[in-house]
């Protein structure tokens, strides 16, 4: 198999970039829904978390049109976006990371809020008479006793945003070098005659960047594991 | 001993479809919250903790107010300078026994510390402890850990949620000697909570009965 030429270099690069902003934004917006669904109760929670696991039972085109429509020229958010900021997702690679992050938020959510359902939350109430204010408490022993949530919802999302296709091509398009992730590179090689050993090579970095994650996170999470579960 | 209470308490909480009316003071030496399971002793002390509202009433600690409903008053626990020791302990699991015992008294105010790491451990016996993890204590090395980590935190206060009632015999009488040099040592107001008369009879100086009142809400 040949070496990886520029392009692939750059189809890598942009996947990894469109992957870690996703997760990165994602991390703290699934965190607060999580807490919010592991720890408090009021009328629409059942609501609030069907909606968060939305996109994992829709179709991503579906999800992909919607965003559309949110974010599009004359979309809602889309309208806010460039009357606020000047800017607009559309056809950009901020794009692919806004519907990467949409299809990884329920993936991250759950791994987050089991972890939090596992700790006691008198644990809490043991900190605060110690001394600690509602958020130290909270920051000195419910955050580092869900690390290991966080851990496997980093990487289940970074799972989920590099393998993103669906969303991505009917939200942003398939436009190389801003758009056009691992998934959308391979599906753009398969149509080209003699396409097949740039299918076999992007498919192989495929595998190899998804392993690598999985060892990563295994690895993170025996050492958090000995560390912090009780 | 000072002629005014350390601890006295007028209060009502809810505890399900009940409210437990309480009222006491309680000066230097042990008060025993004496009653069956169920009668709400646990909530009495969590309300002085600052961890239950109560519904009306009452709580002032050497003269400083922790809750007057009437006038609106309701310091938030970490402000109570009250010591617990939890029926469940409640140690942090992901920190070592010394991170647990250290953890308030690196935010208490550096006056009101009644002993250093030091000598909690040589008092206690838990010097060889300190390396652990909470998960690897016996239950009488748990208990004596969560007694040092409320007193490192420097409280006016200590408050012991049945810190007997999981021990072995041998372990127990271990516990009655720490809480007894506490009392006679540190002179520190202790509230303790219990369900048996022999524990009671020897620890306690005063004792606040609580029945189970079937009293509608």
């Amino acid at each position: 198999m040949a070496l990886l030429s520029p392009a692939d270099w750059a189809i890598v690069a942009l996947s990894l970039k469109v992957g870690v902003v996703a997760v990165a934004a994602t991390l703290p917006v699934a965190f607060a829904l999580a807490w919010v669904l592991a720890r408090t109760r009021f009328p629409g929670r059942i609501v609030l978390d069907a909606v968060v696991h939305l996109p994992l039972v829709l179709p991503p085109v579906v999800m992909g049109w919607l965003l559309l429509l949110g974010f599009g020229a004359s979309g809602p958010f889309g309208r806010a976006l460039e009357a606020v900021f000047g800017t607009s997702v559309m056809f950009r690679w901020t794009g692919a990371a806004l519907a990467a992050a949409v299809m990884a938020l329920p993936l991250m959510v759950r791994a987050i809020r089991l972890s939090l359902e596992a700790v006691d939350p008198r644990l809490e109430s043991a900190a605060r008479t110690l001394g600690a204010g509602p958020w130290r408490a909270f920051a000195t022993v419910t955050l580092p006793l869900t690390l290991p949530g966080m851990i496997a919802a980093t990487v289940l999302g970074l799972a989920r945003s590099l393998g993103e296709f669906g969303a991505t091509i009917t939200f942003v398009s398939n436009i190389p070098g801003e758009t056009q992730t691992l998934p959308l590179a391979i599906y753009s090689a398969l149509q080209l005659p003699g396409g097949d050993v740039q299918v076999a090579r992007l498919a192989a970095i495929s595998v190899a960047l998804s392993l690598a994650a999985l060892i990563a996170s295994e690895a993170l999470a025996r050492r958090t594991g000995l560390r912090h579960v009780a | 001993m000072s002629p005014d209470p350390a601890l006295s308490v007028d209060i009502a909480v809810r505890r399900g479809d009940r409210l437990i009316e309480t009222r006491f003071a309680a000066t230097a030496g042990i008060t025993a919250l004496f009653g069956p399971s169920g009668a709400g002793k646990t909530s009495v002390l969590d309300a002085i903790a600052g961890l239950v509202r109560p519904a009306r009433g009452r709580i002032a600690l050497g003269g400083e107010v922790l809750f007057d409903a009437a006038r609106g008053i309701d310091l938030a626990p970490e402000k109570r300078h009250c010591g617990v020791v939890f029926q469940d302990l409640r140690l942090f699991p992901h920190r070592t026994v010394r991170d647990n015992l250290l953890y308030g008294q690196r935010l208490a105010d550096p006056a009101a510390q009644l002993l250093s790491l030091d000598e909690a451990c040589a008092f206690l016996g838990i010097g060889a402890l300190l390396d652990r993890r909470p998960r690897t204590l016996s239950g009488g090395e748990a208990q004596r850990v969560a007694i040092g980590r409320a007193l490192l935190r420097g409280p006016r206060l200590l408050l012991l949620d049945e810190p007997l009632s999981s021990l072995d015999a041998a372990r127990r009488e271990e516990i009655m000697v720490v809480i007894e040099r506490i009392r006679d040592q540190l002179a520190l107001p202790m509230v303790l909570v219990s369900h048996r008369v022999d524990e009671v009879e020897r620890l306690a100086s005063e004792v606040v009965s609580l029945d189970v009142l079937a009293e509608p809400a």
